[in-house]
């Protein structure tokens, strides 16, 4: 602050707060465009649009000519709901057992648990086809959620971790002396202080479940529609403004979750 | 006190042999046989003696450099705002970047159909300048995909910088001010060096998303424009050519792997790190 006159602070402040500025811009703008888009009045993809109406949403609920995107919305919710109880049930025991195994155990199994997250979505959809295909299966609603489950497993799995591997084990302990087995003492003690992790990983996993392409597109039978196919689908042979409308509603719900995640969770967390 | 996490562990980890490893396994065999089943180098030779393929390959990796790049140019002042910013700042701060990161990839991506279509804000805007003759689309070419790219990336890199710079304390870089450092100076001698780890991992998250993001390529890049995604879901869904799918997915696997690789110890390096 001593220097603040010296040109070089100027340009300094000029590239954190302007181009910073810009930066954030460049990075929400998109989010916002979509949710204006999906206002228009008019028949086309014209931005800024010429009106504002609910058009296309009431296009977008009405059954007679939205009929399979409502099947392609629900088999997404259904495969999203399925994963993200699929590692809840997985992934959360798992995140509480690494921490009670021995120091050089738990350092060999905890890359195995986070692989997936590195590696490209891609690649595990052709090998989870492949080997499906030997073991006799062919691709269904089943699979996709499986794969999904494998995939997004480790976020879970990684939001769990970061609490119980701050647990007080002093808790288990008095539990284990009152003579509570473990599995009790599991339910009762442990996982109630695992909830924040679980909500986090499970608002994670329902987002890349519902977004996700690259496994579905491989393990997903042609009956099986999803909606980010779906939409992939009407975006390259129409244009269809319905997309803008489908593309309002997602974002209005992670700007709703993320809204009352950050009024619930924030105060906690400064104490 | 003897407790056992193993039971815990069991499901999860019978999962991930049997869903993950094994899988990975069984593509890496597929990759060295033949239609019949006898082990060949053959789907490899094909691959590298096939000038399309090669050039597929080499422009997926070109692309995942250049949005890499891109994201790391515009990362870096929003950090910095970070830096600076108040606790209520960062809030929002941190609020917008979730913002974009949660909402559909395919979502931003038909946004981004929008902003640069021939009835969009950009085209009528070179329009009205006189730069442009008649609106036009700006879509459909490498560059727009790469801008497109950076954007839907770019929370993956913003995320892990604050994360190192939320845990850090300002001495370092208040101490280099009462030496008499300017706030270059400080920015390239303590900040960066702190940041370094984050954007270390952002990096390879946000190469692996741009290297595979199959509907972003295929619409913002067009029909022309071929990269790994398209070209293996082609051999697979189309040709059922799996073998040689394998073989792609594999190099695609090895080339990304080698370059995280390679990004980790470029960061580890002392005339990297060593500053701070």
């Amino acid at each position: 602050m001593l220097e603040a006159h010296r040109p070089s602070d100027w340009a300094y402040r000029l590239f954190v707060y302007g181009v910073g500025g810009l930066a954030i811009l460049f990075m929400v703008a998109p989010v916002a465009v979509g949710l204006a888009m999906s206002f228009t009045s008019g028949q086309t993809l014209k931005f800024p649009p010429d009106g504002f109406s609910l058009r296309w949403y009431q296009a977008l609920l009405d059954p007679a000519q939205s009929a399979p995107i409502h099947t392609a919305i629900s088999h997404s919710l259904q495969i999203a709901v399925l994963a993200v109880i699929g590692t809840v049930l997985l992934a959360a025991p798992a995140a509480y057992g690494v921490t009670r195994l021995k120091p050089a155990a738990s350092a060999a199994v905890e890359p195995l648990m986070l692989a997936p997250l590195v590696l490209p979505s891609l690649v595990y959809g052709l090998a989870a086809l492949i080997a499906s295909g030997r073991a006799g299966l062919s691709p269904s609603f089943g699979l996709v959620v499986v794969g999904h489950i494998v995939v997004f497993g480790p976020l879970m799995y990684r939001a769990c971790a970061a609490i119980t591997q701050r647990l007080d084990p002093s808790l288990e302990e008095a539990s284990a002396l009152l003579g509570v087995s473990q599995f009790k003492t599991f339910l009762r003690v442990t996982l109630p202080l695992m909830l924040p992790g679980i909500f986090a990983g499970m608002f994670l996993v329902f987002m890349q479940s519902l977004d996700n392409v690259s496994v579905t597109l491989f393990l997903a039978d042609p009956r099986t529609t999803v909606l980010p196919l779906r939409m992939f689908q009407m975006i390259e042979e129409s244009l269809d403004v319905r997309v803008a409308a489908i593309s309002g509603l997602l974002i209005g719900t992670v700007f709703l979750c993320l809204l009352v995640s950050w009024r619930v969770l924030e105060p906690r967390r400064q104490h | 006190m003897n407790r056992n996490g193993l039971p815990f562990l069991l499901p999860m980890l019978a999962l991930s042999l049997a869903g993950f490893v094994l899988p990975l396994a069984l593509l890496g065999v597929f990759s060295f046989v033949d239609t019949s089943g006898s082990p060949t180098l053959a789907n490899y030779q094909r691959l590298f003696a096939d000038p399309f393929v090669l050039s597929v390959l080499v422009d997926t990796i070109a692309l995942g450099f250049k949005v890499v790049a891109l994201t790391t140019l515009i990362a870096l002042p929003i950090t910095l705002l970070y830096w600076h910013a108040s606790p209520a700042l960062r809030r929002v701060i941190v609020f917008l970047t979730l913002l974009p990161m949660l909402t559909s990839n395919v979502v931003r991506t038909f946004a981004w159909i929008v902003i640069l279509g021939r009835q969009g804000p950009i085209s009528q805007a070179l329009v009205e300048l006189g730069l442009a003759p008649a609106p036009r689309s700006l879509l459909f070419n490498e560059t727009a995909l790469v801008v497109v790219l950076a954007q839907i990336e770019l929370p993956l890199l913003v995320l892990p910088v604050m994360a190192v710079i939320a845990r850090s304390d300002g001495a370092l870089s208040a101490a280099a001010q009462t030496l008499g450092a300017g706030p270059w100076r400080i920015l390239v001698t303590v900040l960066l060096p702190m940041m370094a780890p984050g954007f270390l991992a952002g990096w390879v998250l946000v190469f692996a998303g741009a290297t595979t993001s199959y509907v972003t390529q295929s619409v913002i890049g067009g029909a022309r424009l071929i990269y790994l995604p398209q070209f293996v879901y082609r051999e697979v869904g189309v040709l059922f050519q799996w073998p040689s799918a394998a073989a792609v997915a594999f190099v695609l696997l090895a080339a990304t792997s080698l370059i995280m690789l390679a990004m980790t110890a470029a960061a580890r390096h002392p005339r990297l790190a060593g500053h701070a």
